[in-house]
């Protein structure tokens, strides 16, 4: 594993940016690894631009604020590129050499010229996942959304497993001590009302994390992070 | 509920037993077990004081360096609190503004529990800040907290504490002062408070707030020093952000104000307010007149110079220093900076490139001996801020200035709210080291050897 991930995720109001960016950052963090999360929006509302900051590494994390130079950018909505909606413009600002992107989208999307020959200069690896076409089909509801793209980002990077993304939506639901906005608030009640019990709540966010990893593995999304893993162990025999 | 109240026989209000029995588990619609119980009615009054006059006293060297400590993650705002639950404050004044509300609001909280003795909210920031002096005056342990408008609207009250010799922590949570408004942070108010004679300290994180705060009072009220102590900290960054804190129990508290110890005497029936107020010869445009102004202001300066063994001695240093021997270059910071700095070393390391640091943690007095002595072999110096107008960079450039060869470079910069990316720290000591253009600092800012005469001249008028 590299030293640092510095992940950006733009979406909008009600998709759970912030709420996905927690569930990574506490799966690392349950894994042993050290991780922060900065979010960023301005008025609380459905379809409003929100961003959200997760660095990810495995020695303490000091620096703050907000990631203009991300190694990965998670874009939640395809209004974010097509509409502009977000605090960062081009979506891909700042994407560091050889970074990843994952996009929200079925199918890949028709980027302005410019951008495309600008992500193609920096090397960017590009990944579109149906996000919620996969939460509609497995849970029944779009709401989702950002545990399809967690459980992908998750295959792509190798950063976490499948059952430590499943311990974070636990300890996200069931946990103590969660502080969230008043707008997330009445959301969970909305997501509770729907499911009838908190565990099959669970069950579906967790069904949904394991359909987007099993999408990003069976599109061979993972070989870089494979690649990476297969190096790291030939060195440490060769040490 | 205890177990004592539940044996109790519950009556109605007329007094009747209540023998109809509760259903046996309540669920709310979506069928969950509903768990939480109203409080149960009691005529028992709980003394909601009943903590904190538990609370002992012990010495500052017990609660500094001994007493045991456990470790919490706790927002910078929490931090404070915590600060001043331990450090028997007796009154706590403040007129709310972004990001210093929550903090004040979490003193209210003490004040319910009466960990503070007397708390209000005041009218406006030249009220409070007035008000903390007349208190300060009459003998008892004051905090007041503000931000970045609050700063400057209380800064007539604030430059007159130092010279009344009042000892007072105030903390100040950095934000956007200049037109157009914004409530995000930018230290750039610690310009104005750099040069009223009062103690000022620029905190990191969480950790830092905690310390400094205790520590400040402490420092405050040193018969040599009696000055106001102002922690700093980035607005947000630091108050709204969460971080680890280290903190000794809640059941131990400082040793109160003894004001009899401070270098001038309370206001009391005896003792009108300072003398420097009531002798006539400082109302005159006379000599004396002057010569007493001018003795009063080398007092507090002197004063401030004097707290430098207290800093010391507690906080263990006006600074820190790591990896600076050898260094291909060093970063001096103080407040968010240097965590963002923490972060640029170590890309820098990827680069193969060993990059010192030197945090200061107190602005004034500043460190000038520590830097010079620092400094002496450095080649490159890159001070990152928060602010526009590089007030650190203008006090290291002040400090260092014959006593080192380094090339300085203020910057980078940012200001209105914007984080720091680390990779304009990087970009400047590689681009230092290199001798190549920087994208992010004018040649302007940049001081020392190797450097066009001209452009420093430039850089000197604009600063």
């Amino acid at each position: 594993m590299a030293k640092r991930f510095n992940i950006r995720m733009a979406g909008v109001g009600g998709q759970g940016v912030v709420t996905g960016s927690h569930i990574l950052s506490t799966a690392v963090i349950n894994a042993g690894g050290e991780s922060t999360i900065v979010p960023f929006y301005g008025s609380e509302k459905r379809m409003a631009p929100v961003e959200s900051y997760v660095r990810v590494s495995d020695e303490p994390i000091y620096e703050i604020g907000e990631i203009t130079f991300p190694h990965i950018i998670i874009i939640f909505h395809p209004q974010v590129i097509t509409h502009g909606k977000s605090y960062t413009m081009p979506f891909y600002f700042g994407l560091k050499e050889d970074g990843v992107c994952l996009i929200n989208n079925d199918g890949p999307m028709k980027l302005h010229k410019d951008q495309a020959r600008e992500l193609e200069e920096r090397r960017a690896r590009m990944f579109y996942l149906p996000a919620t076409k996969l939460s509609l089909e497995v849970a029944g509801m779009d709401l989702a959304t950002n545990m399809a793209l967690m459980g992908a980002i998750g295959c792509i990077t190798g950063l976490t497993t499948i059952d430590a993304l499943a311990q974070a939506v636990k300890d996200r639901f069931l946990g103590k001590g969660f502080v969230v906005s008043g707008g997330t608030a009445a959301l969970d009640s909305v997501v509770e009302r729907k499911f009838k019990k908190k565990q099959e709540l669970i069950d579906k966010n967790v069904a949904v994390i394991k359909a987007g990893w099993d999408f990003a593995e069976k599109n061979g999304w993972d070989e870089v992070s494979k690649a990476a893993k297969k190096a790291e162990v030939a060195a440490a025999a060769k040490a | 509920m205890s177990e004592s109240l539940e044996a109790e026989v519950k009556t109605n209000p007329q007094g009747d037993p209540i023998t109809s029995m509760e259903p046996e588990q309540k669920t709310n619609p979506q069928g969950d077990p509903i768990t939480s119980v109203a409080a149960p009615k009691t005529d028992v009054k709980q003394d909601p004081h009943a903590e904190a006059k538990k609370q002992r006293i012990v010495t500052p060297e017990y609660m500094f360096f001994e007493a045991p400590r456990t470790k919490e993650f706790i927002t910078g705002s929490e931090s404070a609190k915590e600060a001043v639950r331990r450090s028997n404050v007796d009154l706590s004044i403040a007129y709310p503004i972004t990001p210093q509300s929550e903090t004040m609001q979490l003193i209210g909280v003490l004040y319910g529990e009466g960990y503070v003795k007397e708390y209000y909210r005041g009218e406006e920031e030249y009220g409070v800040m007035s008000a903390i002096a007349g208190a300060s005056r009459a003998g008892v342990r004051c905090f007041t907290a503000t931000a970045g408008p609050g700063t400057l609207r209380g800064l007539e009250p604030i430059a007159s504490w130092p010279g009344h010799r009042l000892p007072a922590l105030a903390m100040f949570t950095c934000r956007v002062v200049n037109a157009p408004l914004a409530i995000q942070p930018d230290n750039i108010e610690v310009s104005y408070l750099l040069n009223c004679g009062m103690v000022v300290f620029h905190a990191e994180n969480q950790q830092d707030l905690f310390d400094f705060i205790m520590k400040g009072f402490i420092i405050s009220e040193k018969n040599d020093v009696t000055l106001p102590v102002g922690v700093a900290c980035d607005g947000f960054f630091v108050t709204h952000a969460r971080g680890y804190v280290r903190m000794q129990e809640k059941g131990i508290k400082l040793p109160p104000r003894e004001a009899w110890r401070g270098a001038v005497p309370v206001l009391d029936a005896e003792n009108p307010p300072a003398r420097l107020s009531r002798d006539a010869p400082v109302q005159k445009s006379n000599f004396m007149a002057y010569n007493i102004h001018a003795v009063w202001q080398q007092e507090v300066w002197a004063a401030v110079e004097r707290s430098r063994k207290y800093i010391n001695q507690y906080m263990g240093g006006l600074l820190t220093a790591e990896n600076v021997e050898g260094a291909d270059a060093i970063l001096v910071a103080s407040g968010s900076a240097v965590a963002q700095s923490r972060e640029a070393i170590r890309l820098c390391a990827e680069k193969g490139l060993q990059v010192g640091l030197i945090k200061i943690r107190s602005l004034r007095p500043f460190p000038t001996a520590e830097l010079r002595q620092l400094c002496a072999k450095a080649k490159l110096i890159v001070i990152p801020e928060f602010n526009y107008v590089a007030w650190l960079a203008k006090d290291v450039a002040a400090a260092i200035y014959g006593y080192s060869k380094a090339k300085i470079v203020a910057g980078p910069h940012v200001y209105g709210g914007m984080s720091m990316p680390v990779e304009m720290i990087v970009d400047e000591v590689t681009g230092g080291l290199t001798g190549k253009k920087s994208g992010n600092v004018p040649m302007s800012a940049i001081m020392g050897c190797d450097v066009d005469q001209a452009a420093v001249a430039h850089f000197m008028q604009n600063i």
